[in-house]
């Protein structure tokens, strides 16, 4: 039997600390992803299924591969504090949890510079 | 104050099914988190198609035929709703966070708009890519 108040008991344990400073950071990759989605959904669904030279015709525009290159970083900022929460909500598994956060970093940024080298090579050969 | 079970309570998402009633709130909330984690997947496709478009019209036809193939095509057309879904409603939680529309009917109304609109653009989209 504990008979400590339920505010005895939590003070000085804390919160995570960060979560307002994740919060935020949210909602900035969300509002950046507003504008940046229009601009880049439109020029990319045309693009698939074309021919590869209009393809590359596409993103060796200059303006095309700033928004493809913009979108992508900010699209995988986004993906890793959304799965984040997700994995910090539904995983209770505690090594189980941590392996899921470390992983979902690491692909968040292995994807986001594949894709952000990939928009380049073709912007910098064509 | 003194909980026996302590640490070991139900966690999320038990209720769902049991103890809730479904309403537009709640869906809409569960379809901006699996859209979500839908198009994550989806934004693993488009660096897929991006390298595949920089190392050659080989790979890439091979990639892009994939992804517009009947079953690519399917996979994509649903990446598209879902993408355009969590955009209505992302700008709808953003208008929350800045303090507007709570009440009930606003919640209710806003969610409407939200999911016509995702709707319009996917169509918009489509025209578009054709």
């Amino acid at each position: 039997m504990d008979y400590r108040t339920d505010r005895s008991r939590v003070t000085g344990l804390g919160s995570a600390k960060y979560g307002t400073g994740h919060w935020w950071s949210q909602r900035i990759s969300s509002a950046a992803l507003v504008p940046l989605t229009l601009l880049f959904i439109f020029p990319f669904v045309s693009s698939l299924g074309s021919e590869h030279a209009d393809v590359i015709a596409t993103y060796a525009n200059p303006f095309n591969a700033i928004v493809a290159i913009l979108f992508i970083v900010t699209t995988f900022i986004h993906v890793r504090q959304g799965m984040q929460v997700v994995i910090e909500d539904y995983v209770h598994d505690k090594p189980i949890r941590t392996a899921a956060l470390l992983a979902n970093t690491l692909l968040c940024w292995a994807f986001g510079l594949t894709g952000v080298f990939a928009v380049a090579k073709i912007a910098f050969t064509a | 104050m003194a909980d026996v079970n302590r640490g070991d309570r139900p966690l999320s998402p038990f209720m769902l099914g049991q103890f809730y009633r479904f309403q537009i709130s709640s869906v809409m909330s569960v379809l901006h988190r699996i859209t979500g984690v839908g198009i994550s997947i989806g934004a693993v496709l488009g660096v897929w198609w991006f390298l595949a478009a920089a190392s050659g019209p080989g790979y890439f036809s091979v990639v892009d035929g994939l992804l517009t193939s009947w079953i690519g095509g399917l996979v994509m057309l649903g990446m598209l709703i879902s993408l355009w879904y969590h955009f209505c409603n992302g700008i709808r939680h953003l208008v929350w966070d800045a303090g507007f529309g709570f009440d009930l009917d606003s919640v209710r109304k806003s969610g409407l708009v939200a999911g016509g609109a995702a709707v319009a653009l996917t169509l918009l989209t489509l025209i578009v890519a054709w």
